[in-house]
């Protein structure tokens, strides 16, 4: 029996078709597709019910200290309000997860990973903390919020006049990648201004049993209920990559295009030596953007060829009603990854033209409204 | 939803007979609605040989590419080209301008092997 969020009746009763994703009853897509939604993204608001997402909170003295040890990202560093993309590697580099980590206050930090990698990681976090708190007196607790909390993400060039207008002007105050705090229909709600569809956008974050209301005060302010169908094209039109896809335990940042998210050189950095030998030697291949040159969509699994040799492999593609052509990201001998490279890929044995493309796809050319001279700190 | 003048397969094509021995040869509601948003339609070659319940094209969705099988054997008349830049009129409308081939029907004792609208409605449930 998959898990399902509080939102799941409202899902079902807004007409929503349901998918089995990562252990949970998700809403795949509304009655007006795809494809709808993911305009409504880019050109007003839309909103995801993004629960199953698991949210793990760090309490304690020394709970920066700690996740320093186990995150690719120097969390203690980080100013409070301020929150960092980064990958939770293990002791050889390769990528367990990919995570948001946040510093909301004094001694409490947040780390939001994928639903689908949740059990995963929340085992391989405690025992690297149950290892980290053995003998001294160290003072680190991992809270999992998961359940408690319910997660909304609020993404388009509208979505902060929207929640400006229901929060009376307060969540514009949290700037990009930062996390405040805002009043919404009585209910307190911590705003992060992050998002995973390439647009302005916030997730919030509020106490589970208001998640139906909140949900409905958004749709009656006039944003699109969208599913996970628009959140996978929009990610990839954004060049976000997905993991379980495009990067699995056997990848490591550096080949999957996440080299600026990695501090390797840090010595109580768990897969910091593992990751500096792997930067140092250079990968052998890449992650690279493909734009298809003639009619065909490239999938999950597809062989890229370069005259005739195989050099390459396809882990996700999609048509992108944004750019109107079909896209896709994959793995290329380092040799083949240059801008503008000609390659084939084998759709299903017919052999389709392709090129090398700079990432991401789209870019939202909309300059972020800067409503805030400087990040709010809470305490 | 499901027409009563159209047979239908297992495969949730439908197929419309024309009189003249052509069928017109479609995917049902149920099929266009289950993949979402159509963005892509392989179409056969005019000329090509189909056979019944064969493989005669690809149509493919933002999410999910699926195969799509001819519900009679025959000689492909036409296609409907307008497909290859609005392939959207397979949701919009999957039994008029969203049609897919034209057959020359080689044997019209297989359109009794369909189901009628009644008995694929059932099928669905």
């Amino acid at each position: 029996m998959n898990k399902r969020t509080p939102l799941y009746e409202t899902h079902v009763a807004a007409g929503a078709r349901i998918v089995p994703f990562g252990g949970w009853d998700m809403p795949v897509q509304y009655p007006d597709g795809i494809i709808h939604e993911v305009r409504q993204v880019r050109n007003d608001v839309g909103i995801f019910d993004v629960s199953h997402m698991a949210r793990l909170e760090f309490r304690g003295v020394d709970a920066g200290r700690f996740l320093d040890t186990v995150l690719s990202v120097r969390a203690s560093r980080l100013e409070h309000g301020l929150g960092r993309y980064h990958v939770i590697c293990n002791e050889e580099g390769g990528i367990i997860d990919d995570a948001i980590v946040y510093n909301l206050a004094e001694n409490r930090f947040l780390l939001v990973v994928n639903a689908g990698n949740a059990d995963t990681d929340r085992a391989w976090l405690r025992s690297h903390l149950k290892a980290f708190t053995e003998g001294d007196d160290v003072d680190v607790e991992l809270v999992d919020r998961s359940l408690d909390i319910a997660m909304i993400a609020v993404q388009g060039p509208n979505s902060v006049s929207m929640l400006d207008e229901l929060t009376g002007d307060e969540a514009g105050l949290t700037t990009r990648f930062h996390a405040g705090e805002a009043t919404l229909d009585g209910e307190r709600i911590l705003t992060v201004r992050t998002g995973y569809t390439g647009e302005d956008g916030f997730e919030i974050m509020f106490d589970s049993g208001h998640a139906p209301g909140i949900w409905n005060i958004l749709v009656e302010s006039g944003a699109t209920e969208c599913g996970l169908g628009a959140r996978d094209v929009l990610r990839l039109e954004a060049g976000l990559m997905l993991h379980g896809s495009d990067m699995t335990v056997e990848n490591n940042p550096y080949e999957a295009g996440l080299r600026w998210t990695v501090r390797p050189n840090r010595a109580e950095y768990i897969a910091g030596e593992a990751l500096r030998k792997i930067r140092d030697n250079g990968t052998p291949r890449r992650i690279a953007g493909f734009v298809m040159r003639s009619r065909g969509i490239a999938r999950h699994g597809h062989p890229i060829h370069v005259n005739g040799e195989e050099v390459g492999v396809i882990t996700s593609g999609t048509h992108s009603p944004t750019l109107e052509s079909a896209i896709a990201v994959g793995y290329i001998d380092i040799a083949h990854t240059d801008i503008g490279t000609e390659v084939q890929i084998d759709v299903r044995g017919r052999m389709v033209d392709a090129e090398v493309v700079q990432l991401p796809f789209y870019r939202s050319d909309r300059p972020v409204k800067p409503t805030a001279l400087r990040p709010r700190t809470r305490r | 939803m499901y027409p009563d003048d159209l047979r239908y397969s297992s495969e949730h094509e439908w197929a419309r007979v024309e009189g003249d021995g052509v069928v017109e040869v479609g995917i049902t509601h149920y099929a266009q609605d289950t993949l979402g948003d159509v963005v892509f339609v392989e179409l056969p070659e005019v000329g090509s040989q189909v056979g019944q319940f064969d493989k005669f094209g690809e149509i493919e969705s933002v999410k999910a590419v699926s195969d799509l099988f001819s519900p009679v054997s025959g000689t492909v008349a036409e296609v409907n080209e307008k497909l290859e830049q609005a392939p959207e009129l397979v949701n919009a409308d999957p039994y008029g301008d969203g049609w897919i081939m034209r057959v020359e029907l080689d044997d019209q004792s297989e359109l009794d092997s369909l189901m009628d609208a009644a008995t694929y409605t059932a099928t669905l449930e």
